[in-house]
């Protein structure tokens, strides 16, 4: 693969984004090298799903430069695009009628030429994936009747099957339970250990700084915070980014501390 | 039941309803007539002229109709949606009614086989093709839900003038208006219809046939479908314009048909599946097998007279559409 002279994956320089009159993302900067698991973190509204669908050109136009391993983003055809960067939506209801193994096949398109088939190379991917995934013993049931920690990992195997270097997921962990949010955080150390570069969004920032290599964080369409996890986890930064007051306590595994949810007052309503 | 199977059995199915139609009628044919020299010329006239260029039309048409159909049900990720949808109907409906009612013939260009009603049908559904692809361009983007807005937006208008010309026109014309309204074949007459039809149908599906990888990624949701490198802006431009010039080219010989664009993807869906591989060919021969059989049940049943082939369509399908969707587990809200 053709990798840009600095091992820069995605270089975001002095971007900015409206939808309609509305601004909402305005000079904003930051790079990910190849091989990194980045958190992208803030409040709602920040413009974080906006970003990720800037970098995989959902959303076009803009102002600034979004370069993808020294290339512009515009300079892509979509597929070349897609066999560089995978996404992974937000969950948003609609059920697709396919079954597992049919959805996560799906992901081999940007491989496919007109008229071609699918191959020996593509199934053998599918396997891979499957198994990769833990989603091979559910490969032929439908979409529609998965729970949504098991949705969500099909959504990351057709991802993976792509065979794309980068990762973006959006909220990937949001509405799962606690065994389910495990599992799919696993998957992603794991797939990240392997030298793919994960660019996620998230709510969860406990999990970010355990997790990721670095974290960015915006405030109302500009980025507040790019650095290191443990220069995140301060109350005063945490503060500036959220408007709200946090409480952060010791870890007992790890030098990083961890935001705890306020003890309940007695004049709680 | 494996997809091949099902597809084999539509191929079939299909095989045997054109093989037999043209025989069936007031006039009474062997299957004989398709090779022995002995039968008489009267039957290889109408076996030849009238019957055999017919069912053609209401295989293209049916054919045509139910791929645009199931296009557009992927496309807008609507259950509902059909190849009238946007309008297309309307605008045919009312070059039709523009025609009666101004008394065009267009005599100069029978020598091609079109009717002044042809002519100005296709000159209506072309022009809202225009007319709602400017509308949806005039907002950013191409997206789905303007296209689809649009679409409704000015049949509903169109209907409202079709309307408004029938109340005007005197009963002879106004009776014809609302006839070529409920659609039908027994205009076509010669091998002139089905080079009519034929350059759109084939144009149209083997488009469709072409972007059936695009179908299915569009069917996930169209950021998925970005995501995966679909061109989305441009694969649905082609699919709204290969739909549409289908269905403009359709309507234009045999008028506005119902069921057929809604019914038959939803029934070949239950049958052989969501994915379009399979899905577009199975469409487009029960599609046009099943308008056949319906045209051919017109002509026959209540002979001499004929009734609107729109009519049966709804009568055959619905129940046989009903039966399908209670004796299976058909999920009709996912397209």
């Amino acid at each position: 693969m053709q990798q840009s002279r600095d091992n820069t994956a995605i270089d975001v320089h002095d971007f900015g984004f409206c939808i309609g009159a509305a601004e909402i993302l305005r000079n904003v900067s930051f790079r990910v090298a190849g091989g990194q698991y980045v958190a992208i973190v803030g409040p709602n509204g920040a413009g974080k799903t906006t970003l990720l669908k800037c970098i995989d050109r959902i959303h076009t136009g803009g102002v600034g430069r979004i370069e993808i391993f020294g290339r512009p983003v515009q300079s892509y055809r979509q597929r070349e695009l897609a066999r560089r960067i995978s996404y992974v939506p937000q969950a948003d209801g609609h059920v697709s009628p396919f079954t597992v193994e049919q959805f996560v096949m799906m992901g081999r398109y940007p491989h496919l030429s007109p008229f071609s088939t699918i191959g020996r190379e593509d199934r053998r991917v599918l396997r891979q994936v499957l198994e990769r995934t833990a989603t091979a013993e559910f490969a032929d049931r439908l979409l529609g009747t998965l729970s949504g920690g098991e949705r969500q990992t099909v959504f990351i195997a057709a991802a993976l099957a792509q065979g794309a270097e980068v990762l973006l997921l959006d909220e990937p962990t949001t509405f799962l339970d606690y065994r389910h949010q495990a599992a799919i955080r696993r998957l992603l150390a794991e797939v990240n250990r392997s030298g793919m570069t994960i660019v996620t969004v998230t709510h969860d920032l406990n999990h970010a700084v355990l997790e990721s290599d670095r974290i960015v964080a915006l405030h109302q369409g500009s980025v507040m915070f790019d650095g290191p996890a443990a220069e995140l986890m301060k109350p005063d930064v945490l503060r500036r980014i959220y408007d709200t007051p946090f409480t952060l306590v010791e870890h007992p595994q790890s030098p990083i501390p961890v935001i705890v949810p306020p003890a309940a007052t007695e004049d709680r309503p | 039941m494996k997809r091949g199977l099902v597809l084999l059995l539509m191929l079939g199915f299909a095989a045997a309803v054109l093989a037999s139609a043209p025989l069936l009628g007031i006039e009474r044919i062997g299957i004989g007539a398709f090779w022995r020299a002995d039968v008489p010329q009267e039957q290889i006239d109408i076996l030849w002229k009238l019957r055999i260029p017919r069912v053609a039309v209401a295989f293209l048409a049916g054919a045509g109709l139910a791929v645009s159909g199931m296009a557009f049900q992927a496309m807008f990720r609507n259950p509902l949606a059909t190849p009238f949808t946007l309008g297309v109907a309307s605008g045919a409906s009312l070059g039709v009614a523009v025609c009666i009612h101004q008394g065009w013939t267009f005599a100069y260009l029978a020598w091609v086989g079109l009717s002044g009603t042809s002519v100005c049908a296709l000159a209506g559904a072309l022009m809202t093709i225009v007319l709602v692809y400017g509308l949806t361009r005039a907002r950013s983007g191409f997206s789905s839900a303007t296209m689809l807005l649009a679409g409704v937006a000015v049949s509903f208008s169109f209907s409202s003038l079709i309307l408004f010309l029938q109340y005007v026109s005197d009963p002879s014309r106004s009776y014809r208006m609302l006839r070529w309204v409920m659609g039908g074949l027994e205009n076509v007459v010669d091998f002139g219809d089905v080079l009519a039809v034929l350059p759109f149908v084939v144009a149209g599906c083997l488009i469709v046939l072409y972007l059936t990888h695009e179908l299915n990624l569009l069917t996930s949701g169209e950021e998925l479908a970005i995501s995966r490198g679909v061109e989305v802006d441009r694969v649905k431009k082609a699919l709204f314009f290969a739909a549409s010039m289908t269905v403009g080219g359709v309507v234009a010989v045999c008028g506005p048909i119902g069921f057929v664009g809604l019914m038959a993807p939803h029934i070949c869906r239950l049958m052989i599946g969501p994915d379009h591989r399979w899905l577009t060919p199975a469409t487009l021969l029960f599609g046009g097998a099943f308008l056949v059989l319906c045209d051919t049940l017109a002509r026959t049943c209540m002979a001499p007279t004929e009734l609107p082939v729109g009519i049966l369509t709804a009568l055959l399908g619905g129940p046989f559409f009903l039966w399908l969707l209670l004796s299976r587990r058909g999920d009709f809200s996912a397209v």
